[in-house]
């Protein structure tokens, strides 16, 4: 890509991740995978948002865990401002930890129940010897604050918060070690809609403050456009489509994406636009289709499809990278006419 | 107007638990007609599913008590009915669909044998009958090989066809009313999109009234003709979708609008509502909504604002549309892009 090397927080290269699937008790033997990361390569630049957009199965969570290598990766590469995260050794992936962090879905079962919340954040302050007795609960306080909650919470436990508070009780313990890196998988979806948009500006607003890079893993479309530089779609284990935000949403050119964004109910009833509804369901990512993984439900599917694997390319050399051969061809229809609001 | 098939008067549904009374749904008002979409509208614990609950005549109790109010259904008062006149509604002329498919199906029997046992009990089908039945619904909601499938069991579906089977499910008796709550929340964008497009066929093919219960605005925009917005158990406003999207009289069904990021619209920051939804544990005095209205006045916090008609079938439970605004709210409320109606009484 045309960016430059320093300028790349995150470089992941043709990650998989397997899941094996035994058979029998004692002798037990692999008969399958269910194939979760089937080989994706992105990046990340430093400051940015890069949105990870999928439905529920199609790796996107895996991906951020294996990053983290809160899982190991089947193989692959991914370096973290130059080090190759697979191949630290148990101190170094320490050390790398305090700058990535992550922040996950559900705050009810990610906060351990018997901890204060001092605690709860305190504890990666204590992990990596940055601050102990006094000094720990200073910043804990600050901490708090940060993330709008007041020092006197730091005694109470997490049951006493609502989903919202918990998230950002979340947020504070993942800020507590400095991080670079924050991937934020899922983090508003278990929240009601008058409180996603609080803990979406305080995100927005810690990534100002502290340069934060994050990478964003939601299904919520709207969300994903709201928060993020890059897009980057996936489906059935692989990237179908990266593009600047903007991009994407204004011109879409994977199939899949197309159909995923005129999926989304729009909240105003003076929108009508034509919807394309996919046919059938995700195939199973035990056995994915040969070919372009899509074709099973692709509108624009031809013969080809079912044997040529697509790769990710940059068609028009402006980072907006679309794994489909067919489409390109298609580049300049307008999309925005059908997509955008008509005019009242 | 004709006669309304559901008539919903004042209803209150309350808890009653060791901590205090829950009121979970507190003097809900509407009226549903023949083949209308109605939507209500809310956020977890506003009491949108325990109404439906209630009108099924499904509230456990205890704790849980209909402690006013009524429902009329094709002008029957169902709370006077007997359980057995109750049990030949249920099901048959009211049906209910629910957010985890899963959960309401059980995973022990073929779905063919769920879909023939309510056609057999309501219909009065033998079982060949019944059967053939709960083929010819699983064709209409579109589940390919139909007729084989009816001998699968539910684990042998995905989600999505899951859904499908409890709306055949639900459409075998041919209901004059569906309930759906949350249909679409567990499933996946693309799938949600198949679902919608089926309902809003098989509503007109069967012409019978929706309620859809969601707290996704973008699906009530795109299948309801009309929308009751709850918060805190109270109904908060009440019109038809275009007058609640785009003019919405109540500061929650506005701040709503405002907090959600838009597909197609570039924002730098949202406009969140503040604070966290109140408890429904003794409820303080007041407007539910106050403590985190941006144009909140004294009068909000003492008493609880009755509906204000504010349009025509337009109503909301909000001082601003009644004489106690004065003029700096209002017009702070107008800058904000809420206008207040014209004054006009209390309905």
């Amino acid at each position: 890509m045309a960016v430059a090397n320093d300028d790349l927080i995150l470089d992941v290269r043709n990650l998989y991740k397997y899941f094996p699937i035994t058979k029998g008790f004692i002798f037990q033997k692999q008969v399958g995978a269910v194939k979760a990361v089937d080989g994706i390569s992105f990046n990340i630049r430093r400051g940015e948002t890069l949105g990870l957009v999928g439905e529920s199965g199609c790796g996107k969570t895996t991906t951020g865990r294996v990053i983290l290598r809160l899982m190991e990766p089947t193989s692959g590469e991914a370096s973290f401002e130059g080090r190759d995260i697979f191949k630290l050794k148990k101190e170094e992936l320490r050390l790398l930890r305090r700058n990535m962090q992550i922040i996950f879905q559900d705050p009810y079962s990610s906060l351990n129940p018997r901890m204060t919340v001092g605690d709860i954040i305190g504890e990666p302050l204590e992990i990596h010897n940055l601050a102990r007795g006094k000094e720990k609960m200073r910043r804990v306080q600050e901490l708090l604050e940060i993330v709008g909650l007041s020092p006197y919470h730091a005694n109470r436990y997490p049951h006493e918060f609502s989903g919202g508070q918990r998230q950002r009780i979340g947020i504070a313990r993942a800020l507590a070690v400095n991080p670079k890196l924050i991937i934020c998988d899922e983090p508003v979806s278990a929240l009601d809609v008058s409180i996603q948009a609080q803990v979406l500006n305080l995100l927005e607003e810690l990534q100002k403050e502290f340069g934060l890079t994050y990478l964003f893993i939601a299904h919520d479309l709207s969300v994903v456009k709201h928060i993020s530089d890059r897009i980057a779609v996936m489906y059935l284990g692989r990237l179908v489509e990266v593009a600047d935000a903007d991009q994407l949403f204004d011109n879409p050119q994977h199939p899949y994406t197309e159909a995923l964004l005129s999926a989304v109910p729009i909240p105003d009833p003076a929108v009508r636009r034509e919807r394309i509804i996919l046919p059938g369901d995700v195939p199973s990512p035990v056995n994915p289709p040969a070919g372009c993984r899509f074709h099973t439900r692709c509108l624009y599917a031809q013969e080809s499809c079912r044997v040529d694997d697509p790769e990710l390319v940059d068609y028009w050399g402006n980072g907006h990278f679309v794994a489909c051969p067919i489409l390109p061809f298609r580049h300049q229809r307008s999309r925005a006419a059908v997509l955008k609001p008509a005019a009242r | 107007m004709a006669e309304p098939l559901l008539s919903v008067r004042n209803l209150k549904t309350y808890f009653y638990t060791d901590e205090g009374v829950v009121k979970a749904v507190d003097g809900l008002t509407y009226d549903l007609h023949k083949g209308e979409t109605l939507g209500i509208v809310g956020e977890s614990g506003c009491g949108k599913s325990v109404h439906a609950l209630s009108i099924m005549r499904l509230i456990p109790q205890p704790p849980g008590k209909i402690v006013a109010g009524e429902v009329f259904f094709e002008g029957k008062n169902l709370a006077h009915l007997s359980d057995e006149a109750m049990r030949r509604i249920r099901g048959n002329r009211i049906a209910m669909i629910f957010q985890e498919p899963m959960t309401s199906l059980n995973p022990v029997l073929t779905i063919g044998e769920q879909i023939a046992e309510a056609v057999m009990l309501h219909q009065k089908l033998d079982k060949k009958a019944a059967w053939g039945r709960a083929a010819e619904m699983l064709e209409r909601v579109k589940i390919p090989l139909a007729r084989e499938r009816v001998r699968d069991y539910p684990h042998q579906f995905s989600g999505g066809m899951r859904q499908r089977v409890m709306i055949a499910m639900a459409l075998s008796c041919n209901p004059s009313i569906l309930i759906a709550d949350e249909p679409t929340t567990a499933l996946d964008v693309t799938i949600q999109a198949q679902i919608i497009e089926l309902m809003r066929e098989l509503q007109k093919e069967f012409n019978m009234a929706v309620i859809l219960i969601t707290h996704n605005l973008g699906v009530v925009a795109d299948m309801c003709e009309n929308v009751v917005v709850m918060y805190a158990g109270k109904p908060v406003e009440h019109a038809d979708i275009y007058r609640t999207f785009q003019d919405p009289k109540h500061p929650y069904t506005w701040g709503l609008l405002h907090s959600i990021p838009k597909l197609y619209e570039r924002k730098e920051r949202l406009i969140p509502i503040e604070g966290q939804p109140p408890s429904l544990i003794d409820l303080p005095s007041g407007c539910p909504f106050a403590p985190r209205c941006p144009f909140a006045m004294e009068i909000c916090v003492q008493e609880d604002p009755p509906d204000y008609v504010v349009g025509s079938n337009h109503t909301a439970k909000c001082y601003l549309h009644s004489e106690y605004a004065d003029e700096d709210h209002l017009k702070r409320a107008a800058a904000a892009g809420l206008a207040a109606s014209t004054r006009s009484g209390s309905s």
